[in-house]
C-alpha cells in the first residue's frame, strides 16, 4: 500500500510532506524531552527489527498465501506513540531510498498513512483502552485485532483519497474503495493476529518489558490534544490546498467523478463539458503548458501542440520529436561516459 | 530465502557504489538532494495526459548514470522490481478512459493509454532519480545533509541507528530462517505458531542488544547527545549544479521540447 511518486500530484505530496514534517518535529521534541537515554539505541534497533521481521514469511492458514509483519502496532506497543512514529518514519524512509518502495515525494503520504493512524489513533484510542495496564492474552488479541484493522482501514482509505485528489488515475472513488478496503481488511486481520501472537509471546517470556513500556507513558500522562490540534490544522491546510488544486485542474478528480456518474456513452455532451473544463484549465493553470501557443492563436487547430486535441499532425511531430529527444539524451550520456573514460 | 539474502545484499551494493569516486560523488550531498527533489517535483507536476514533454527529463538520470559510472542495467532492474503498484493502479486508466486522443496512422490512442504511459514514465524517472541519489551519495551522507537542512536531530540519529543495525539484524534473521528451513525438510513455509515464536525470540534478542548497545555507549561517554562529525563544503560547484539542472528542468517544464523539435523536423521535410 505504499504510494508511488508517479500517482500523486505535487499539491497532495507537498501537503502530506508538510503534515508529516510537523508530526516528525513534534514527535522528535517529545522524544528528546524524555530523559531516558536508553531510548536512543532502543528505537534504532527496533527499526532494524521491523525490517528483519518482515523477512520472515509465514503461511496464512487456509489460503496458501504467505504474509509478514507490518510492524506499526508492535512499535507503538513497545515504544509509545511518539517514538514509534519516529521509528516507523525511519523504516519507511529507508524503504523509499533503498528499495524504491514509494517515492521521495510520496514519502510524506506513506509515513502519514502507515505511521500516523496506527501510532496516534489506533494505539492510544483502541489498543490502550482495551488492554489497559493489566494485559491478558484475550485482551491483547482483541486489542491488537481491532487496532490493526482500524488503523489499516483508515490508512487504506487515506491512500484512496490522496490518489484521487492527485487526479492521475481514472479510477472512480467507489471502485477504488471497493478495491482497497477489503484487501486491507484481510491484511489488517492477519496483522492483528500476528501482532497479538508476538506480543503474547513477549508477555509470557518477559512480562516486565510490556509493563515498563506501558508504565513509561500511562494513558493519562500524555495528552493527545496537541496531536489532534496538529491533525486539524493539517486537515484544514489539506482541504484548502486540495480544493485549490481541484479547481485549478478540473481534468483529474472532477472529470473522473463525471465519468463515475455513468455518462460515458454521451459523447458529444461529455466532449463539450470536457472542452469547457479544458479551456477553464488553460486559463487558470498554474503552469501554462505551452507558451508559444498564444502567438499563433489564430489557427489553434493547426498550431496548438497540446495532446488533448485530436490532431494527427501534432501527434506525428510529437512522436518524431519524442524519439529525437530520447536519442539526443542517450547520446549526451554516452558522450559524457566516453569523456570520463578517457580521463581515467 | 536466497531471495531475501539478495535483497539485503543489495543495500550493501548500493553503498559500495556510493564509495566510488567521480565528480558526482564528490559533490556536497545537499546539492544532490535538493536537485533530486526539484526534479521529482517538476516531473510529477505535469498534467495527467502529458507524455511527450516528460521525455527530455530522461537526460538527468542518463547523465548521472554515465558520469557517476553507475551500472544502468542493475538500476533499471531494481526499478522494475518495485513497479507492480504503479502498474496495478495505472492499468485501470486504459480500461476506464476510452476517449480517443489522437491517431498514429490508423490506430486510435485513447486517453487511458496515454495517461498510463505517462504514469509509467513518471514512475521510472522518479524512482530512478532516488536510487541514483543513494548510489552516488550513500545513506549516511544523505542523513547528514538532512540534518544540515534542518531535519530534527532525533529523527536523523534514528535513521543512522536503523541503518547501522539493519545489517546486523538481517544476518541474524537470515540465520534463523535458514535454521528453520533446514529442520523442516523443505515443507512449505512457516506456520503462524512458529512465526510468533521466532519473531518473539528475535524481538527479545533485539531488546537485549539494544541494552548492550546502550551500556557500550554509556561506557564511552554517551550523555544523551550524539555528535555527528561530517565536514561538508558548499561551494560554487554545488551552486552551479543546483541552478544548472533546475534551469534545465524548468525549461523542460515550460517548453515541450519534443514537440518543438518534431514540428521543426516534420516541417523541414514537408
Amino acid at each position: 500500500m505504499h504510494m508511488a511518486d508517479a500517482l500523486i500530484s505535487p499539491a497532495v505530496g507537498g501537503t502530506m510532506w508538510a503534515a508529516t514534517a510537523g508530526l516528525i518535529a513534534y514527535s522528535s521534541k517529545m522524544v528528546a524531552k524524555d530523559l531516558d537515554s536508553q531510548r536512543v539505541p532502543l528505537m534504532g534497533v527496533l527499526g532494524a527489527f521491523i525490517f528483519a521481521a518482515q523477512m520472515i514469511n509465514f503461511t496464512i492458514p487456509g489460503t496458501g498465501s504467505s504474509g509478514h509483519l507490518g510492524g506499526g502496532m508492535i512499535l507503538a506497543i513497545l515504544l509509545g506513540p511518539y517514538a514509534a512514529f519516529l521509528t516507523m518514519a525511519s523504516v519507511l524512509t529507508v524503504q523509499a531510498l533503498f528499495f524504491a518502495d514509494g517515492g521521495l515525494l510520496a514519502l510524506g503520504c506513506n509515513i502519514f498513512n502507515l505511521g500516523f493512524f496506527s501510532c496516534f489513533l489506533a494505539y492510544p484510542l483502541l489498543y490502550k483502552k482495551i488492554v489497559g495496564s493489566a494485559p491478558t492474552p484475550q485482551r491483547i488479541v482483541i486489542g491488537s485485532l481491532i487496532a490493526a484493522i482500524l488503523g489499516l482501514q483508515v490508512g487504506a482509505f487515506s491512500v484512496v483519497l490522496e490518489t484521487l485528489f492527485s487526479g492521475i488515475t481514472a479510477l472512480p472513488l467507489g471502485t477504488f474503495v471497493l478495491l482497497m478496503q477489503p484487501i486491507h481488511l484481510a491484511i489488517g486481520l492477519v496483522e492483528g493476529f500476528v501482532t497479538a501472537a508476538v506480543v503474547i509471546f513477549v508477555w509470557r517470556a518477559r512480562p516486565e518489558i510490556l509493563c515498563s513500556a506501558a508504565e513509561r507513558r500511562p494513558a493519562g500522562m500524555y495528552s493527545l490534544r496537541p496531536v489532534l490540534l496538529g491533525l486539524a490544522g493539517a486537515a484544514a491546510v489539506t482541504g484548502a490546498a486540495l480544493s485549490w488544486f481541484a479547481s485549478a485542474n478540473p481534468d483529474g478528480l472532477e472529470w473522473s467523478m463525471f465519468r463515475a456518474a455513468g455518462t460515458e456513452e454521451l459523447t458529444s455532451p461529455s466532449n463539450s463539458v470536457h472542452h469547457s473544463l479544458a479551456t477553464i484549465q488553460d486559463k487558470t493553470a498554474f503552469l501554462p503548458d505551452y507558451t508559444f501557443k498564444t502567438r499563433d492563436a489564430e489557427d489553434a487547430a493547426e498550431a496548438e501542440p497540446s495532446w488533448p486535441t485530436v490532431d494527427p499532425g501534432t501527434s506525428v511531430s510529437g512522436l518524431v520529436g519524442g524519439a529525437l529527444t530520447l536519442v539526443v539524451a542517450v547520446l549526451i550520456g554516452l558522450a559524457a561516459k566516453r569523456r570520463k573514460g578517457t580521463e581515467a | 530465502m536466497t531471495r531475501i539474502g539478495n535483497h539485503f545484499f543489495d543495500i550493501g551494493y548500493m553503498d559500495s557504489l556510493a564509495s566510488d569516486d567521480s565528480i558526482l560523488h564528490r559533490l556536497d550531498p545537499r546539492a544532490k538532494l535538493i536537485t533530486t527533489l526539484v526534479f521529482i517535483a517538476l516531473v510529477v507536476s505535469f498534467e495527467k495526459y502529458e507524455f511527450s514533454a516528460l521525455i527530455p527529463f530522461v537526460i538527468f538520470p542518463v547523465i548521472q548514470i554515465s558520469v557517476g559510472g553507475l551500472p544502468a542495467g542493475y538500476l533499471v532492474r531494481k526499478v522494475l522490481l518495485v513497479s507492480p503498484f504503479a502498474i496495478l493502479i495505472g492499468i485501470f486508466n486504459p480500461l476506464l478512459d476510452h476517449e480517443i486522443r489522437f491517431y498514429i496512422g490508423a490506430i486510435p490512442i485513447s486517453g487511458g493509454w496515454l495517461s498510463f504511459l505517462s504514469i509509467l514514465t513518471r514512475f521510472v524517472l522518479t524512482v530512478l532519480s532516488v536510487l541514483i541519489l543513494i548510489a552516488t551519495t550513500g545513506f549516511n551522507d544523505v542523513c547528514a545533509s538532512l540534518e544540515k537542512l534542518g531535519v530534527p536531530r532525533p529523527f536523523v540519529v534514528q535513521l543512522m541507528f536503523l541503518y547501522r543495525y539493519l545489517f546486523v539484524l538481517t544476518v541474524e534473521t537470515t540465520r534463523m530462517v535458514r535454521a528453520v528451513s533446514l529442520r523442516s525438510f523443505g515443507s512449505s513455509g512457516i506456520g503462524v505458531k512458529t512465526f510468533a515464536s521466532m519473531t518473539g525470540h528475535l524481538l527479545l534478542r533485539t531488546l537485549d542488544r539494544a541494552q548492550r548497545i546502550h551500556l557500550a555507549m554509556l561506557s564511552r561517554g554517551f550523555d544523551g547527545h550524539i555528535a555527528i562529525l561530517r565536514s561538508m563544503r558548499f561551494g560554487w560547484r554545488e551552486i552551479a549544479y543546483i541552478f544548472g539542472w533546475s534551469f534545465l528542468f524548468f525549461l523542460f517544464r515550460w517548453y515541450n521540447i519534443p514537440n518543438i523539435a518534431g514540428t521543426f523536423v516534420t516541417g523541414f521535410f514537408s
